[in-house]
């Protein structure tokens, strides 16, 4: 067909039709009607307080808490300390909760979601069952179940399970030796953070050598050696400058060596355990999503099966994996909140929990508390997406 | 069910963000809605719990029945709507308006009166805090529990006095804090803490739900004093008078030392009876106006809930499983040499 050119010319430009600038228009509104809500709310809210008799506004944060917290594996809070501190120590408490959950449930999720995949029928149907009981029961009941259940059978401090005079296992929590270092333990120190750098130096240059030459070096065991052996040595030179500080029953708990309590032990198992049930679903289906030929091809090089899951199917599987993942660490970060549900002394319980009755200023700290779960979702879907582009496959 | 409490929460700083603060009068809202609202524990025996039938009863239970009936006249006392809450919950749905009252073992304290934005309407109850320990443990005195895991309900006074105590004392302890209170008490039961902390009344109740109630003990020692009573939110003077006065009007009828019950039917018609009396009942004068009530708000109080004597024997009294005998007690009349003491009512 023919087509008259000119008529298809580009209309004149006219600034109000045009759709970026009404598209910008439109988000102006938006955003005024966004800002001026909230703002409308705050003053409301302000106003409202101010009229019944509440105080309001952050000073708050800086007046003496009166309260004690029972969990301090970071820093001091004292009944003296203020309501800020009380707040960082609730922070800190989550993000250990946060971190530890992450790093068990990611390895629990990748065992069973490989071993689901598993040749060996037992395996690959325990895998099953693991993933469709714990996904299927709700995680408030889990967390019950542990603390409730399991942990309050152990038996009273006094008689403890004892494991060789060192550790010691009851209803206050796990005792373990402390190691404490002594005069010399500094050479020690140095000298395994020069290992360290040693056996970094070791890996680029073992790659380098495959790159170039095609030979493999046994990386893994030289590291080890290299990590060892010097250790060892300056060890023996300096009378093992390190000593085990033994936990010893003292009236009615154990003082000394290090602590795990219960209320940690139960949110970390229930935390952990139920990621990963959902982990493994993701890590199974990313492996599922892999060409067959990828493995058939393989095979036919004659690779052995750790290395081919190792170097083949897992590279290629994460670029599927790391975006549900991200998901699950953010939903475990915030069902750490649970922690109310038993005693253990994180952000919610801390903060708006006993400081939020004893100041009665609810709107803030709910406020500081909802934007604390904020910047921690946003930093872990940060640090993810960054780590994502990294695995991305990459055009060479 | 924890998360959700937090959402409740949230729901209560909504409406604290949205509502407009117009001029409160809760009587007239109580009114239009034939019934009053009124906070409550989650299960306090003597204080406020379900009975068998699913029936609030207690101490601070009545204090609520006496104000419905103070203002809806004969039958009056059933006109309550019970809201439990934790301790952790109470304040900020009062002051958001969920309930008009609560009568919940609260205590009367300066920064909860003067920052929290609530009134405190008299005392029904003066109690102290105090330790129980198992037997086994050979505790004697509360100078002895250096070191110790103690069990504590979140957002109470408790868990400030148990920080001051120690810090008195110069005693370590490892807080374990929970918010409920049957999770105080399970936690306590089963080991995890060597002590449990909460006014001796509550300690009395909590006593009598353990699996071997007579294998603990409480401790001698009083660490605090806990007045408490029912409490309203700042704002509305009219209604904070209506419950203050009808509490004292059940201490002033114990004061009187005269039956109330059904016995009020003879005594109203009784012309020999003191002035003070007949102006308590509406005979003589209109007290209730005042108040905005009928003028024999006090005698239907009197009459569907009893006086102050009659609800702390029924509840807490030598012969019920708290047994906390009233004589020598500070909740004697304050003749007796108790602190139970109400100003004039004309
Ligand atoms: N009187 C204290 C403590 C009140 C309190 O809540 N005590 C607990 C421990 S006995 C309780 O009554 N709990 C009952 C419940 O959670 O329903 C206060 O006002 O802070």
């Amino acid at each position: 067909m023919n087509v008259r050119t000119d008529i298809i010319k580009p209309p004149k430009q006219d600034i109000f039709k045009s759709g970026k600038f009404r598209s910008i228009v439109v988000q102006i509104i938006v955003m005024v009607l966004v800002v001026g809500s909230i703002g409308w709310i705050v003053n409301n809210a302000a106003t409202n307080m101010k009229a019944n008799g509440i105080s309001h506004g952050f000073a708050f944060l800086w007046e003496t808490s009166f309260f004690d917290i029972g969990y301090l594996p970071f820093i001091e809070h004292t009944a003296s300390h203020t309501y800020f501190n009380a707040f960082v120590v609730g922070l800190l408490n989550t993000v250990l909760v946060a971190v530890l959950g992450i790093f068990l449930a990611t390895i629990i999720g990748f065992l069973i979601g490989i071993g689901r995949l598993s040749d060996n029928w037992l395996v690959a149907r325990f895998c099953g069952f693991y993933v469709e009981v714990l996904r299927n029961i709700p995680l408030l009941l889990q967390l019950f179940f542990w603390y409730h259940a399991v942990l309050r059978i152990l038996p009273r401090a006094k008689n403890s399970l004892n494991i060789g005079d060192s550790f010691y296992l009851n209803l206050k929590g796990l005792f373990i030796p402390k190691p404490i270092p002594e005069v010399g333990f500094n050479y020690v120190l140095l000298i395994g953070i020069f290992s360290i750098i040693s056996i970094i130096f070791l890996f680029f240059w073992a790659k380098k050598r495959q790159a170039l030459t095609g030979q493999q070096f046994p990386v893994f065991y030289a590291s080890l050696a290299i990590f060892i052996i010097p250790i060892l040595i300056v060890s023996f030179l300096n009378n093992t400058p390190m000593y085990l500080e033994d936990p010893v029953l003292k009236g009615f708990n154990f003082k000394g060596g290090i602590r795990l309590i219960p209320e940690l032990v139960a949110l970390l198992l229930a935390l952990s355990l139920y990621t990963a049930s959902f982990i493994a679903e993701n890590v199974r289906s990313g492996i599922l999503a892999i060409n067959k030929g990828q493995i058939e091809a393989a095979n036919a090089v004659g690779l052995q099966r750790v290395p081919i899951l190792r170097l083949i199917i897992i590279p290629q599987a994460m670029r599927v994996i790391i975006p549900p993942l991200t998901s699950q660490y953010l939903n475990l970060t915030k069902n750490s909140s649970l922690a109310v549900a038993i005693a253990y002394p994180d952000l919610v319980h801390v903060f708006a929990g006993t400081a939020l009755m004893q100041t009665g200023q609810a709107v803030e700290i709910l406020a500081i508390t909802m934007s604390v779960y904020l910047t921690l979702s946003i930093t872990i879907s940060l640090l993810m997406n960054w780590y994502n582009s990294a695995m991305k496959l990459k055009d060479s | 069910m924890k998360i959700s409490n937090v959402l409740k929460l949230f729901a209560s700083v909504l409406m604290l963000s949205f509502g407009t603060s117009a001029i409160a009068d809760t009587l007239s809202d109580t009114k239009d809605r034939g019934h009053v609202r009124c906070g409550v524990s989650q299960g306090l025996p003597g204080f406020s719990n379900p009975d068998e039938n699913g029936n609030w009863v207690g101490i601070d239970v009545d204090v609520c029945r006496a104000v419905a009936a103070a203002i809806f006249g004969k039958g009056g006392d059933d006109k309550v709507e019970y809201f439990p809450v934790s301790a952790k919950e109470r304040f900020t749905k009062l002051t958001a308006g969920e309930y008009d009252i609560l009568s919940r073992n609260t205590t009367w304290t300066l920064s909860r009166d003067a920052k929290i934005g609530l009134t405190f309407n008299g005392v029904n109850f003066y109690d102290g805090q105090g330790f129980m320990v198992p037997k086994a443990l050979g505790v004697t005195s509360a100078l002895e529990l250096d070191g110790a895991s103690v069990c504590v309900n979140t957002g109470t006074t408790t868990e400030l006095n148990l920080a001051d105590f120690f810090r008195a004392n110069g005693m370590s302890y490892e807080p374990v804090v929970f918010e409920k209170a049957d999770e105080v008490l399970a936690a306590y039961d089963s080991g995890r803490c060597d002590v449990h902390t909460t006014d001796k009344s509550g300690l009395a109740a909590q006593r009598t739900k353990l699996a071997q109630p007579d294998e603990h003990m409480v401790l001698g020692e009083t660490i605090s004093k806990e007045p408490l009573g029912p409490v309203t939110r700042e704002g509305d003077e009219p209604w904070s008078d209506i419950v203050f006065w009808t509490l004292n009007a059940l201490i002033t009828w114990d004061e009187l030392g005269l039956e109330a019950g059904d016995a009020l039917k003879t005594i109203v018609g009784d012309t020999s009876q003191t002035p003070e009396v007949k102006r308590i009942l509406g005979v003589e004068g209109d007290q209730g106006g005042h108040l905005g009530l009928d003028k024999d708000w006090a005698y239907w109080a009197l009459f569907e809930v009893g006086h102050y004597g009659d609800m702390y024997e029924r509840h807490v009294g030598a012969n019920t499983p708290l047994a906390l005998a009233r004589a020598g007690s500070p909740n004697a009349g304050w003749k007796n040499g108790g602190l139970i003491y109400a100003p004039p009512i004309r």
